[in-house]
C-alpha cells in the first residue's frame, strides 16, 4: 500500500475548514497542517481537535516543517491579496499549490472540463477560478464543445451568509476572474460574469444562470445531450448540482438555470458555492497526488 | 408641511433609469438632445449610462444601443453647467468601469448595493473618493430593512469615503413615514458633512409625496426623472415635482417652464414604452419588487402564457433583490410546469 500524500491547508476560515472535512475522507491525500493567522480562530481549534498540526503564524509558521513533514501539496484558501506571497514560500520547497483564491497566478482548472489536460504538465500552481466559475464554466463548455460560442455570460446568486469577507472586499476579482475563466476554460469568445448577493432568510441555495450566444443556430439535441453528460460529471463530486430549468433555446441564445446544493460537510447545504469550490479543489489535488505517487513509484 | 426657503439639488434619471423602459435603446444622439435640454433648464445633475449602470450590457439586463463610454463621451462635452453622474453596481461593474467613467469626465459616481450588502462597495467608493469625485453610496431596496439596520450599512459607506448617502426606494414600496424615519435617522447619525439623498419610484404614485417627506426630514438631494421616464412606473416625475417645490418655496435652480417643454416635446414622444402606473407597475410597488423587472416580467408572461402580475408577486415572495433579472424566466418556467401539472 502506498502512503497518502501529505497536504497543508492555508486558511482556517469557512472554505479551509470545509475542505478539511472533505480531505479527511480522501484515500490518497492526508491533510496534516492547518495554517491560520489568528490563534483564537475557530478553524484552527477545530483542525487541532481533528488531529492536525496548526500554526497561527501564516505560511511562515509552516515553512520550517514542510520538508520535515513531507508536505507536498498545499491549498490556499485565503485571499487573492496574499496568495502570491503564500505561493512563493511553499514553492521553494517544491510544494504543489492548488489555489482556491481568485488570484489566478496559475492556469485555471475546472475539473470536469480540463482536469485531464493538467495531467503530465506538472504545473506548480493551478487556480480554481471562483465558486461561480466552478458552477457555470462546465455548462459553457458543454455548449462550446458542440459549436462555437460567441459570448458566454453567467450570473451567480449566492446567499449573504455564504459570501465571506474575502469575496466582499474584492468583488471585482470575482467578476474579472470568472469572466476570464468563461473564455479560457469555457471556450466562449467573450465572457461576462455577474454576482448577486441575496440576504433572504432562510438563505437561498446557490443559483447560477448560464447564457450562451452561439455563432450559428443552436444544435438543440446535441447541446441537450452534452449538457446532460457534463452535469453527470459535476455530480460525481457535487451531487447537488442540478439543472432546474432549461436549456431554453431562444434564437441563438441557450440558457441554463442551475441550482447548487452543497454536501453540508461543515458549511450549510445552501452554501453550494463554497462546496463546489472545496470539492473541486480536493478533486484537483487528488489528481496531483496520483501524479506524485506515480513519480515516486517509478 | 413647511419647506419654505429650503434648497435641494435635483438629479435627473431619465438617461439611466429611463433606459429600462427604453430597453436600453436610447441612442447617443437622443441622450445629447435630452441632456442639453435639461442643462438649459438648469437641472444640475444628470445620470447617464445603461439602466443597470456601468457594465450593465448583458443578456441578463439587455444590450444597449451604444457602450457606456460612447454615451458618456457623447454627452459630457456638451454640458454647459450640468454635471454628469454614473451608476455602478459592484458585482456588475468594476473599478475599471469607474476609471473609464472618470476619464470621460464623470464627476459624480454613485455606488449602488442591495441595502444589506454595503460591504461589497469598499473598493469602488474608496477609489471614487481617492479620485476626488462626488462619491455617493446608494442603498437599494431600502424598504426591506428597518431604519437602524439601514443606518449601519450607510455608516460602512461613510467609512469607505462616500460624501453622500442615498435611501433608494427601488421598488416604489415606501410610504412617506418610511422615508421620514430613514432620512431623519441618517441626518441625525451620519457625520454632518454627509449629504442625504432619496431616490423614489412612482409605482404607487408616491414619488412626489415621498420626496417631499425626504426634504422635510433633511434630505438635500432628490432624484427624479423628466416625464417620469424610469423603471416600473418611473421615477418621481421631475417637472411636476419642481412645480410643487416652487409653490412651496423650495429653491431648485430649475426653470419649470423649460423642464415642462423637455418632458412634453422631447422625452414623452421618445418613449417606446409609455411609463405609467399600470397593474404591473402597481404590483411592483405593492409587493416590493425591483422596478426594472417590469418589462422582463411582461415578456416572460407573454412567452409562457402567464399573468405578469403573478410572476411579480412570486418574485416578491421569494425576496429577490436588484439584479436578479435571471430569476424571471426561471420563475416563469416553474410556474408553467406547476400549471401544466395541475
Amino acid at each position: 500500500m502506498t502512503t497518502k500524500v501529505k497536504a497543508a491547508i492555508i486558511g482556517s476560515g469557512n472554505i479551509g475548514t470545509d475542505l478539511l472535512y472533505k480531505a479527511l475522507r480522501s484515500e490518497i491525500i492526508e491533510p496534516i497542517w492547518m495554517v491560520g493567522i489568528d490563534p483564537e480562530s475557530e478553524g484552527l481549534r477545530r483542525a487541532k481537535e481533528l488531529g492536525l498540526k496548526t500554526t497561527a503564524e501564516g505560511v511562515k509558521g509552516l515553512g520550517p516543517y514542510i520538508a520535515e513533514d513531507k508536505v507536498q501539496i498545499a491549498w490556499d484558501a485565503t485571499s487573492a491579496y496574499v496568495h502570491e506571497s503564500n505561493n512563493a514560500l511553499v514553492k521553494k520547497f517544491g510544494v504543489k499549490m492548488v489555489d482556491l483564491t481568485p488570484a489566478a497566478v496559475g492556469p485555471f482548472c475546472v475539473p470536469p472540463v480540463n482536469l485531464r489536460e493538467m495531467v503530465g504538465r506538472s504545473e506548480q500552481n493551478v487556480n480554481m477560478v471562483t465558486c461561480g466559475g466552478q458552477a457555470t464554466i462546465p455548462m459553457v463548455a458543454a455548449v462550446s464543445r458542440v459549436q462555437p460560442v460567441e459570448y458566454g455570460e453567467i450570473i451567480a446568486t449566492v446567499s449573504s451568509k455564504s459570501a465571506g469577507p474575502g469575496t466582499r472586499k474584492n468583488i471585482d476579482e470575482f467578476t474579472r476572474t470568472t469572466a476570464r475563466g468563461v473564455e479560457v476554460v469555457g471556450g466562449a469568445k467573450r465572457g461576462k460574469a455577474i454576482i448577486i448577493i441575496n440576504p433572504a432568510e432562510p438563505p437561498l441555495i446557490m443559483r447560477d444562470t448560464i447564457h450562451c450566444l452561439t455563432e450559428d443556430t443552436p444544435k438543440q439535441e446535441a447541446i441537450i445531450e452534452s449538457a446532460r453528460e457534463m452535469i453527470a460529471e459535476v455530480q460525481k463530486y457535487v451531487p447537488g448540482y442540478t439543472l432546474k430549468n432549461g436549456p431554453v433555446f431562444d434564437g441563438n441564445r441557450v440558457s441554463f438555470y442551475m441550482e447548487v446544493e452543497g454536501l453540508g460537510d461543515f458549511l450549510p447545504k445552501y452554501a453550494g458555492n463554497l462546496d463546489i469550490m472545496t470539492a473541486a479543489g480536493l478533486r484537483t489535488a487528488e489528481l496531483i497526488a496520483e501524479e506524485i505517487q506515480r513519480a515516486e513509484a517509478a | 408641511m413647511n419647506l419654505q426657503g429650503k434648497k435641494v439639488t435635483l438629479h435627473d434619471m431619465s438617461l439611466r433609469d429611463g433606459m429600462h423602459p427604453q430597453r436600453h435603446q436610447l441612442t447617443p444622439a437622443q441622450m445629447i438632445e435630452v441632456a442639453t435640454a435639461l442643462d438649459a433648464a438648469g437641472v444640475p445633475l444628470i445620470e447617464v449610462t445603461h439602466g443597470d449602470g456601468l457594465g450593465g450590457a448583458s443578456v441578463n439586463y439587455g444590450f444597449p444601443a451604444a457602450s457606456d463610454e460612447e454615451y458618456l463621451r457623447a454627452v459630457v462635452p456638451q454640458m454647459k453647467s450640468a454635471k454628469i453622474s454614473a451608476l455602478l453596481i459592484p458585482g456588475i461593474g468594476t473599478v475599471d468601469h469607474l476609471r473609464m467613467a472618470h476619464d470621460c469626465g464623470v464627476q459624480t459616481i454613485r455606488v449602488a448595493t442591495h441595502c444589506t450588502e454595503a460591504d461589497v462597495s469598499e473598493q469602488h467608493i474608496g477609489l471614487g473618493a481617492k479620485m476626488e469625485m462626488d462619491t455617493v453610496g446608494f442603498l437599494m431596496m431600502a424598504h426591506m430593512i428597518g431604519p437602524e439596520e439601514l443606518l449601519e450599512q450607510a455608516k460602512l459607506m461613510q467609512d469607505y469615503g462616500a460624501n453622500c448617502l442615498y435611501i433608494t426606494d427601488s421598488a416604489g414600496y415606501m410610504l412617506p413615514d418610511d422615508v421620514t424615519a430613514r432620512v431623519r435617522l441618517f441626518r441625525e447619525k451620519l457625520e454632518a458633512h454627509i449629504e442625504v439623498g432619496f431616490h423614489g419610484h412612482h409605482n404607487m404614485h408616491m414619488g412626489i409625496a415621498n420626496s417631499l417627506a425626504a426634504i422635510e426630514a433633511g434630505a438635500g438631494r432628490i432624484d427624479g426623472s423628466v416625464a417620469g421616464m424610469g423603471a416600473g412606473a418611473g421615477n418621481t416625475p421631475l417637472e411636476a415635482f419642481v412645480a410643487v417645490l416652487h409653490r412651496m418655496g423650495v429653491e431648485t435652480g430649475v426653470d419649470m417652464w423649460k423642464l415642462m417643454d423637455v418632458a412634453e416635446e422631447i422625452v414623452y414622444p421618445m418613449m417606446t414604452h409609455k411609463v405609467r402606473v399600470d397593474r404591473d407597475s402597481l404590483t411592483l410597488g405593492y409587493a416590493g419588487v425591483y422596478s426594472s423587472f417590469l418589462l422582463h416580467a411582461k415578456r416572460a408572461a407573454e412567452k409562457y402564457g402567464l399573468k405578469s402580475t403573478d410572476i411579480l408577486v412570486e418574485l416578491g415572495r421569494m425576496k429577490t433583490v436588484g439584479g436578479q433579472e435571471d430569476m424571471i424566466e426561471d420563475v416563469a418556467l416553474d410556474m408553467k410546469k406547476a400549471g401544466s401539472a395541475e
